[in-house]
């Protein structure tokens, strides 16, 4: 499976995807420029962490409207896959693949901290190694993290995929690191082949960093292609 | 204007505009006054610390590049090589805290990239008054520009320091450091080399932000009309500094760059003197070549103005239009607005006319330099008879209380509220997270690891200015040593008061002579930094603060050592003698109300022998955790390993009586919070006890085995005497919560 | 010919607002007792060009509906005036 991972003016998480897939996961992987008309080929998209167009007017607004996001879109239309990785995620709710919207955290401030989502599904193509109700330590680190969606268009359009949990899986206020909706981490489309999530699985996915739970998104990714 | 107003205008004295008139040949004009001013003021021109920072060693088998660069530069071995530096923005940040903050932060980067290195980690070390009112505003502020500034730029803060003094409730200190990864044929120097080739102006567009801003604002003491200077601070774009970068690295792997400068305090003047004088060539430029951002600007607007996310590049002949192109495609400008010449003359063209013209040496090697008068302070007269040994020492009941005073104390409790507003971790290199002694940094494809610490007590320097400037060396490089790294080299920033006056010179001196001596018996040279005077507000000056960036190289990865005890059932063992040392402590501002007395005593070779012990011992792989001993004492330190552990090692049990001791007696009060340094707080497996015990006799360093490791429950005992015993959690919450009490106004 | 907009951005009623209750204990905690309520938007000024008022119009509201606002959570509504040309934005 070849990766591709989008660059917007303002990304900053490209580096690092580009390293897990290249360097953990030994998988092909390309740069996609916004500007760029098509997807040269890729079978997996990420659209990485950042501050594209610095987050100014609402994260993901403004690079929802480059160029390459037309070819991504018609790559989900395919049933391409499509990652969204906190910047990522907000790109893909402005762009209307996945629903809702999000809002700047409860705290006002930008959280980075290491927290528990639960597997909510794994009928997703980024879950499918999971068990639903497994418990993952995974990074966040956004400023905009505090999930809004109108429960019936959440309900018609996707499935929650994480949720914020506590060490032991309950989905508790406590536990909720920025205010979001039920406690929504990550989403996928009714198909399962866009998935975006605010924890970011990049930098959490090699022992001497932590932790390796991350790994396991990208490694579904590849069993659901080889499965497909 | 009178001439007289003309030169006080820029800041200069009647002797200074002499002296240019008399490099000039001629009465300087309007602009080349206003160039001399701010390239001789002292933030720019270093003309009053000059004399003093020769004194520090420069120079080591590591150092690829010493101070006089945007950048320090160091050797990683094979062909990688580190830069960094620190830097301070106290004034920008005093007026505007967040975005004096964040342009700090900005400016540091740019220094770091503008050497060709790609930015893997910020620090910062700040300073504020007590935290409540202003200074709370202040803090909050100051975090939030950092974080703003480096999570959107993508660059990870990885660690700092910050400490609330009443000294600092006029003039807080934010020192920003940045270190960055370079291949050693690709580093770029500031430097106009070859006449002839183009100079290009890249990144924003120039605008009236801060003129007369940074550097005047820092080469002059602070009063009640520094809020009337609020438009002069600049305002940071993180977004436009990310693409800067992205657009500077891809023009660099063109090969066509020959020389870059960051764009600072008295911007395009700077730039183009100080990459001339460099180089020992000129430069021609033509202002109507410059892209601004607001009509009607004059010349000496565009040449003085502190734009932010700009750079100077002088590239290959015939490159100019690659590296436009590199810059387009990223958004941002890039005009040719002149070439290097051979004379030496900064010349500035303004519609076909000249409308300066100055020797680039003038303006940069010919400012003057100060020996200033110096004086001890008289208040040193009190401080040093001030003898903690009369106060009444600690009664064993009242441990656990003053220990609750002091885990919530706005210098000891937990930074977390802090860093977790920073993202730590984009680049995929942080290995050791903000919360240890020093953050620990990985190189993707190597076996090799970077740990870097900020450190500076402005208390031990006020009460001892050369004892405190080695004691931040010493400090510094022993929280990187228990990181498991080898200290190697530093940057600095030295923040102090007013330079006219002789006690604050003799502080500087004697601070830096200070440091001098504890760099050369610690073997770390200094590579640069920045020194920062004139921080006063209203006559109150700061404590004497030098802020040390220590840069540590671990050969592998693997022994990267954090600070929290690992597992149940391992050996505490103490490194190092303890003394009396009560004076300039926390225990003694806080329980006592006191800054007073003498700093504790260091010994340099007593500190090199106990940190090469540590890096022994955790080379031989016998260390599962190791702690800097340090603000709170030995008391805190322990507290700190267990608040910090892996779960089910969140405790300890240890006999005080088995502290190695420097006098006969040791009272309770030093024993608990006292702050003898050269002392580190180890775990080992049981079975390591023995071999580390022999090895620390062999380095001729007192340790002993204190206790060991438990799950949830802290015993302090002296013999049979238990001085503190209760549940971890209720220490930790006061501990953990403090800060975000304090910062967020809930207390 | 040259037209002046101000596009006011709120959050729709009921979407919670954080800033505007962090405002609202600030405003508390100062003294000004009997804040009931603050909603914290945003203010857009933009000067473009357009034939005449409808387009002008019609245009605006597809800026607002595309870009400046986002349905999900946020409301608009805004001014227009004929501006005057080589002025800046003329709004302040």
């Amino acid at each position: 499976m070849r990766f591709g991972i989008v660059v917007f003016p303002g990304s900053n998480c490209e580096r690092d995807c580009y390293h897990v897939v290249d360097a953990v996961l030994d998988s092909p992987v390309r740069y996609l420029w916004h500007a760029d008309a098509d997807l040269s080929g890729v079978d997996c998209v990420i659209l990485p962490g950042g501050f594209s167009y610095g987050d100014y007017l609402r994260p993901g607004a403004i690079a929802r409207f480059a160029r390459i996001m037309r070819a991504v879109e018609e790559h989900a239309a395919r049933g391409g896959l499509v990652l969204g990785i906190c910047n990522g995620f907000q790109i893909l709710l402005e762009a209307g693949l996945l629903p809702g919207a999000m809002l700047r955290n409860r705290s006002l401030k930008f959280q980075c901290q290491d927290v528990f989502v639960r597997v909510e599904t794994a009928d997703t193509a980024f879950t499918s190694m999971c068990r639903p109700g497994q418990i993952l330590r995974l990074p966040i680190k956004h400023g905009d993290g505090n999930y809004h969606a109108d429960p019936r268009d959440l309900a018609a359009r996707a499935k929650v995929v994480f949720r914020y949990c506590d060490a032991d899986g309950r989905v508790v206020p406590e536990a909720n690191p920025n205010g979001s909706m039920d406690g929504i981490a990550g989403l996928a489309n009714l198909a399962g082949n866009v998935v975006g999530l605010m924890p970011h699985p990049e930098v959490c996915a090699e022992p001497e960093l932590g932790g390796t739970d991350g790994l396991v998104l990208l490694a579904s990714a590849l069993r659901y292609w080889e499965e497909r | 204007m009178s001439k007289q107003a003309a030169w006080e205008a820029v800041g200069l004295t009647e002797e200074e505009y002499e002296r240019c008139r008399r490099l000039l040949g001629r009465e300087p004009n309007h602009l080349e006054l206003g160039m001399f001013g701010l390239m001789w003021s002292e933030h720019c021109s270093y003309k009053t610390s000059k004399v003093h920072l020769r004194k520090l060693p420069t120079a080591g088998p590591r150092v690829l590049q010493g101070p006089g660069e945007n950048a320090g530069v160091i050797d990683l071995g094979e062909d990688l090589a580190l830069v960094f530096k620190i830097e301070s923005h106290n004034h920008p940040s005093a007026i505007e805290p967040f975005q004096g903050a964040a342009t700090g932060v900005g400016g540091i980067l740019r220094d770091v990239f503008a050497m060709g290195a790609y930015p893997i980690a910020i620090l910062d070390s700040l300073r504020f008054g007590e935290p409540d009112g202003r200074s709370r505003y202040l803090l909050g502020g100051v975090v939030a520009g950092i974080g703003w500034y480096g999570n959107c730029f993508g660059c990870p803060t990885v660690g700092g320091e910050v400490y609330f003094e009443p000294a600092y409730a006029g003039n807080p200190l934010v020192n920003a450091m940045c270190l960055g990864l370079v291949r050693h044929e690709e580093i770029i120097r500031g430097r106009a080399e070859g006449p002839g080739n183009p100079v290009l102006l890249v990144g924003a567009p120039t605008g009236r932000d801060g003129i007369h801003g940074a550097s005047l604002l820092a080469s002059r003491e602070f009063d009640e009309q520094a809020e009337e200077r609020r438009p002069s601070v600049q305002v940071g774009d993180p977004f436009r500094g990310k693409l800067l970068l992205e657009a500077c690295l891809e023009a660099r792997a063109t090969g066509l760059l020959v020389g870059v400068n960051d764009l600072g305090a008295a911007g395009l003047a700077s730039a183009c003197s100080e990459t001339a004088s460099r180089a020992g060539t000129g430069m021609e430029i033509d202002l109507d070549r410059v892209s601004r951002r607001e009509p009607g600007m004059s010349a000496y607007e565009v040449m003085l103005s502190e734009s932010q996310e700009r750079m100077l590049l002088v590239v290959k002949p015939g490159g100019e239009d690659v590296v436009a192109g590199i810059f387009a495609r990223w958004g941002l400008e890039a005009a040719v607005i002149g070439r290097v010449t051979s004379d030496g003359i900064i010349r500035v063209r303004e519609a076909g006319k000249v409308v300066a013209e100055v020797p680039a040496r003038a303006l940069t090697g010919e400012a003057p330099t100060y020996m200033r008068p110096e004086h001890e302070p008289a208040y040193l007269t009190a401080t040093r008879s001030f003898a903690p040994e009369r106060l009444p020492d600690l009664e064993p009941a009242e441990s656990g209380r003053i220990l609750r005073q002091l885990l919530a104390a706005g210098n000891l409790s937990s930074r977390e509220w802090i860093w977790r507003q920073y993202d730590h971790l984009v680049g995929a290199n942080t290995v050791l997270r903000p919360g240890s002694d020093a953050a620990v940094l990985r190189v993707k494809g190597r076996p090799l690891g970077i740990a870097v610490s900020v450190d500076g007590n402005g208390r031990y320097c006020y009460l001892d200015p050369r004892q405190g400037g080695a004691l931040a060396v010493a400090e510094a490089a022993r929280n990187v040593a228990v990181s498991g790294a080898r200290p190697v080299a530093l940057t600095n920033c030295l923040n102090f008061g007013n330079p006219e006056r002789p006690e604050i010179m003799w502080q500087f001196r004697e601070v830096v002579e200070g440091m001098a001596e504890a760099c050369q018996v610690l073997g770390t040279p200094v590579t640069g930094g920045n020194v920062s005077f004139y921080n006063e507000t209203l006559g109150e000056n700061i404590y004497p603060t030098p802020v040390v960036g220590m840069v540590g190289l671990l050969e592998d990865i693997a022994l990267a050592t954090a600070q929290g005890f690992r597992a149940a059932g391992d050996h505490i063992v103490l490194l190092g003698l303890t003394g009396n040392d009560l004076g300039g402590s926390e225990y003694l501002k806080l329980v006592h109300g006191v800054v007073g007395g003498l700093p504790p005593h260091l010994d340099l070779e007593e500190e090199r022998r106990v940190q090469e012990l540590c890096l022994e011992a955790i080379g031989a792989g016998l260390i599962r955790s190791a702690h800097d001993c340090s603000d709170g004492g030995l008391a805190v330190a322990l507290l700190e390993s267990a608040f910090t552990a892996a779960p089910g090692a969140h405790g300890f049990e240890v006999d005080l009586a088995c502290v190695p001791a420097r006098k006969a007696v040791l009272r309770r009060d030093c024993l608990l919070f006292g702050e003898t340094p050269s002392r580190i707080v180890l775990t080992v497996r049981p079975q390591h006890l023995e071999a580390l015990l022999k090895l620390a006799r062999r380095h001729r360093v007192a340790a002993s085995r204190l206790g060991e490791v438990r799950q949830a429950r802290v015993t302090m005992r002296h013999g049979d005497d238990f001085w503190v015993d209760e549940p971890t959690a209720e220490l930790e919450a006061v501990w953990r919560g403090a800060l975000a009490c304090t910062a967020e106004g809930t207390a | 010919m040259r037209w002046e907009a101000r596009v006011l951005v709120r959050l729709k009623a009921g979407v919670l607002d954080p800033q505007g209750a962090a405002t609202r204990s600030a405003l508390e905690s100062l003294g000004f007792s009997g804040v009931e309520e603050v909603r914290v938007g945003k203010l857009v000024e933009l000067a473009f060009q357009a034939p005449n008022r409808e387009e002008a119009e019609l245009r605006l509201a597809q800026m607002c509906h595309k870009l400046l606002a986002n349905p999900v959570i946020e409301v608009f509504e805004y001014a227009l005036d004929a501006g005057r040309e080589g002025s800046g934005c003329g709004l302040a």
